[in-house]
């Protein structure tokens, strides 16, 4: 069946139909062409999939379209801020915590969820944060560096 | 990965209505709380609803509250995040929220509810031996009369509760517990985190610290039977007693003779119940000593 929805996306309003059934994940891939979010596994395992929904980070694969109206969604491609890279953007691409790529936007929208929380974080909390993305390649140093290298520019610019 | 096939979709705004449209229905509907079991059910379990009544429109279902008599109501929609982070659970059971942060990564936790852990019915489910430790009880509404139930008498078999098709669980109601009140719970996996508990023990006592007596004694067991169950002979054997390295064992190995586990991909039978014993033991003497400060001591502390 389908439902017109109304919802935010990246700070835009958007009204569309869309079915019940369709995935959030395939919405905003296959429907709306936002292809930043990814797809790993399709059964909440390993975050590539990993949206803000109502300013919460949750896997898309398992939200359904059908629950969408009057939601705020905000992807990867919503993560910078006016002009400017997020600083988890930029400190991701200078430590090198990126390599496939596949897994970063996933990691980079929960980085920003711990670091909007948590503007402190320990090498402990990043980890406990980060439990539901899976990295295959960089074995997660250089991403958690990152996280901490972000957290100290974020922490600077609030001095 | 396959993908979910067309159904209808129903958002009621009242309890009366949800039900009415399970009944109106007839069977192939189901209940939506959090969609982590129900999508993946519906993406790699073969489920087909015809139909999907979401709860989420509800108002009555959310929130956590402390009521005039002492008691805890968690609304049926709290989300396992919200449990894991709330500063009333995390100070008056603290091992309710340690539960709750077992389940999955924060993405699924922002999502997955408490109704939805419970109605889902796992042998396996991480909140379930706590909640059951702490005397915990299920409100039910819809269909003939609203009803109260223990949630040790509400699960029947892996899957299975006792609710009929168009009842709804609406609150867990945590009974007002003892000043003293200590408890763990030891999710026993071989993944830190993202993982299906092996064996899962949670305890709960009211200790008296200078004698260390126990009083009250719950000792409730995931992952090994059918159900949830209580350890009822190790907890008599812990009841009225002074907590000892050497009673905390004996009651882990008395704990592991009345657990039924199977064997199965994740482990045997025979190292569950080995791991009942040490896990059990284990509950019991980290209890005494008081919550973890942080998960890496959580994971890493033996007594």
């Amino acid at each position: 069946m389908n439902r017109t929805i109304h919802f935010t996306l990246n700070g835009k309003s958007v009204t569309r139909e869309a079915p019940t059934h369709r995935l959030l994940l395939d919405l905003l891939r296959d429907e709306i062409g936002l292809t930043g979010t990814k797809e790993g596994c399709g059964t909440g395992d390993c975050g590539a999939c990993t949206v803000m929904l109502n300013g919460k980070p949750v896997n898309s694969c398992l939200v359904l379209s059908g629950e969408l109206d009057g939601a705020d969604i905000v992807t990867i491609e919503g993560l910078h801020i006016g002009p400017e890279l997020h600083p988890v953007q930029r400190t991701f691409l200078q430590d090198g915590g990126a390599q496939c790529g596949y897994c970063t936007p996933g990691m980079l929208m929960m980085s920003k969820a711990l670091l909007d929380e948590n503007p402190n974080p320990t090498e402990d909390d990043i980890r406990y944060a980060l439990s539901g993305n899976l990295c295959r390649c960089t074995g997660y140093a250089k991403i958690i560096q990152a996280v901490q290298d972000a957290a100290a520019i974020l922490r600077n610019k609030n001095v | 990965m396959k993908r979910t096939e067309p159904f209808e979709f129903y958002q009621p705004a009242t309890l009366q209505e949800a039900s009415r449209l399970l009944r109106e229905k007839g069977p192939g509907g189901r209940f939506l709380a959090g969609g982590t079991d129900l999508v993946i059910a519906m993406k790699e379990k073969g489920l087909l609803p015809n139909y999907i009544v979401d709860l989420k429109r509800l108002p009555a279902l959310s929130g956590i509250r402390q009521n005039p008599d002492g008691s805890i109501s968690l609304g049926a929609l709290t989300t396992m995040y919200e449990i894991e982070t709330s500063p009333l659970i995390k100070k008056k059971f603290h091992f309710l929220a340690q539960s709750a942060a077992e389940v999955g990564s924060i993405q699924i936790r922002n999502r997955a509810t408490i109704g939805g852990n419970m109605c889902n019915a796992t042998p396996s489910a991480d909140t379930a031996p706590a909640l059951i430790a702490l005397g915990a009880s299920a409100k039910i509404s819809g269909g003939a009369a609203e009803r109260s139930i223990s949630l040790e008498e509400f699960f029947k078999a892996p899957g299975e509760t006792v609710l009929k098709a168009d009842e709804i669980l609406t609150e867990i109601i945590i009974p007002r517990t003892p000043a003293g009140l200590v408890g763990e719970y030891i999710k026993f996996s071989p993944r830190e985190m993202m993982d299906l508990a092996y064996v899962g023990v949670a305890v709960a006592y009211d200790f008296e610290p200078q004698k260390r007596t126990c009083a009250g004694v719950r000792i409730v067991l995931g992952a090994v039977a059918p159900t949830p169950i209580r350890a009822k002979r190790a907890e008599a054997t812990v009841e009225g007693q002074a907590l000892s390295e050497s009673l905390a064992e004996k009651a882990g190995n008395i704990a592991a003779e009345e657990a039924k586990p199977i064997s199965d991909v994740r482990s045997t039978a025979d190292y569950r119940r080995a791991m009942v014993a040490a896990m059990t033991k284990r509950a019991l003497l980290n209890a005494a000593v008081g919550p973890a400060k942080s998960w890496v001591e959580r994971r890493d502390r033996r007594y």
